[in-house]
């Protein structure tokens, strides 16, 4: 399985894998298989069709299927981190840009220590990394800037200084994993605080602003470089400084 | 459906904050364009211009038609802008904003009124038929600094086009078809380029050419001047914002000046490599 299959919206996948198709022919239908479905793709009667245009994936363990796309616009899903800007107060909450077709909502006492007496202050403009908690088709998005379970802010919440820029969805996917070769080069150079949106949204923070420039165009630049080419480009625009 | 929004606080707030140490956010100097690529084909008058993120597409066709009752010897250019929301956020294309319309005007009037097109050149028959070039822009991606962008992109189509040739016989017009005869360029006296700039701070002292999106959200001013390649002025245009000096506009001026050397250069490049 080592070639990249790329599939098209409307195409239909076939999720029987090559050593299965030999005993199929031999064996009587065994158990059908649950197959998981992840993003990009939907299944139509009893056919699994792609939704989105990008790089068929499979995890042959969970059973798990998924189109690993690149685009620029975010649609919103339950548990992923998001890097939003405040647009408006309302009585139960504030809404919150975070790029999908629908502003989502922020209630006041999704904080950290937050009560009805204390409750943080967010002007608009407010930059504010928290996680989406309800996303479906029929509602808002919502969003929250701490842990619920626990109670922690655990890196969420308000982003007062640093910068934001924006970048593709499959880039921030990538920033995600603590592994991105871009991220490991900068850091072996210089200190700096990231925030990572899976929608498309970057918050650097680093001691000066020529610094945090840096991180940025590093980020920005490594889209279609592989981890050789980035650390090259990381060391190159370390040693301009 | 989202409006529009502004930049949020740290963005300006670390923008101003590197400008003021004369940096850009993208590591630009101020007197910078970003990367240009101009590209003309496979067909006749389609023009895309890539500056940074912006992107834009021109294309220009040709009709015969009637001229204007009051202008019988003379062609007509028409102009039409798109900006959808394939280029951005918020963008609509069945809403025009003033933002849209301020762009278009611009172009059209960079165009037209500095009379880049020689107009008596499309007559074929006096008070009878004229050629109608039809220009249209399509704005792909909004990455700020729109003007400069469309401009380039339909200069460099109406100079990349080809209309069919005529012959005139006494009172009748032949019009070749183009696998019968090879279409003609469009006469063009000169090359108008747009080159934009930004101003900040509270009297607007700080300035940048060619802004992105996000310094076009955090501007105070903005001020677009319009040269060709005889070092003469077509167009300036200076909407709103906080008021510039005279020594502000000589320098720009000045820097415009050079720029517009590199992209008539890039323009002649872009034509010469058409796959047309």
């Amino acid at each position: 399985m080592a070639s990249v299959k790329i599939v098209l919206p409307g195409d239909i996948i076939d999720t029987r894998r090559e050593e299965d198709t030999t005993q199929q022919e031999s064996n009587v239908e065994d158990e059908a298989t649950v197959i998981r479905l992840g993003p990009g793709l939907v299944q139509s009667s009893e056919a699994v069709s792609a939704v989105t245009a990008g790089v068929l994936h499979s995890n042959s363990e969970t059973n798990r299927w998924w189109v690993a796309g690149n685009k620029r616009r975010y649609v919103a899903a339950v548990g992923e981190p998001v890097v939003g800007v405040v647009v408006a107060r309302h009585g139960e909450g504030y809404r919150v840009d975070i790029g999908s077709a629908h502003d989502a909502l922020l209630p006041h006492l999704a904080f950290e220590g937050a009560t009805k007496r204390n409750k943080p202050n967010l002007a608009v403009g407010t930059v504010v990394y928290g996680r989406v908690v309800v996303a479906n088709s029929v509602m808002d998005p919502e969003i929250e800037c701490y842990n619920s379970n626990t109670g922690k802010s655990e890196g969420y919440g308000e982003l007062s200084e640093g910068f934001m820029f924006k970048c593709s969805l499959g880039l921030a996917r990538r920033l995600i994993d603590t592994k991105a070769p871009v991220l490991a080069a900068l850091g072996n150079g210089v200190p700096f605080e990231v925030a990572v949106g899976v929608n498309g949204r970057v918050w650097v923070n680093a001691g000066s602003v020529a610094t945090t420039i840096l991180v940025a165009n590093a980020i920005r630049n490594s889209e279609y470089l592989d981890a050789k080419q980035c650390r090259q480009m990381v060391k190159e625009l370390l040693e301009k400084q | 459906m989202v409006a529009e929004i502004g930049p949020s606080n740290i963005e300006s707030a670390f923008l101003l904050e590197a400008l003021k140490k004369g940096t850009r956010v993208d590591g630009r100097g101020i007197y910078d364009y970003r990367t240009l690529k101009i590209s003309c084909g496979p067909t006749y008058g389609l023009a895309e211009v890539q500056l940074g993120q912006t992107r834009v597409l021109a294309r220009v066709s040709c009709e015969v038609t009637r001229p204007f009752p009051d202008r019988p010897t003379e062609g007509i250019v028409l102009f039409n802008t798109e900006l959808s929301s394939m280029a951005g956020f918020g963008l609509d294309s069945s809403r025009s904003s003033t933002q849209e319309v301020a762009i278009s005007r611009m172009v059209e009037r960079v165009i037209k009124q500095s009379r880049a097109i020689d107009s008596e050149a499309l007559c074929i028959l006096a008070g009878e038929k004229v050629w109608t070039i039809r220009i249209d822009v399509h704005f792909l991606d909004h990455g700020g600094n729109l003007i400069d962008a469309a401009s380039i992109a339909a200069i460099a189509a109406l100079k990349h086009f080809r209309r069919p040739d005529v012959t005139i016989d006494g009172e009748e017009a032949i019009i070749h078809d183009v696998r019968e005869r090879n279409p003609v360029p469009l006469s063009i006296h000169h090359t108008p380029i747009c080159v934009t700039f930004g101003f900040f701070g509270a009297s607007g002292d700080m300035l940048v050419l060619d802004p992105t999106l996000l310094e076009e959200q955090v501007q105070v001013s903005s001020f677009t001047i319009t040269l060709n390649s005889h070092r003469e002025i077509c167009a300036l245009n200076k909407a709103g914002g906080i008021p510039l000096s005279p020594d502000q506009i000589q320098r720009c001026t000045q820097v415009a000046l050079a720029k517009v050397d590199e992209v008539n250069e890039k323009i002649q490049l872009a034509l010469k490599a058409s796959t047309a």
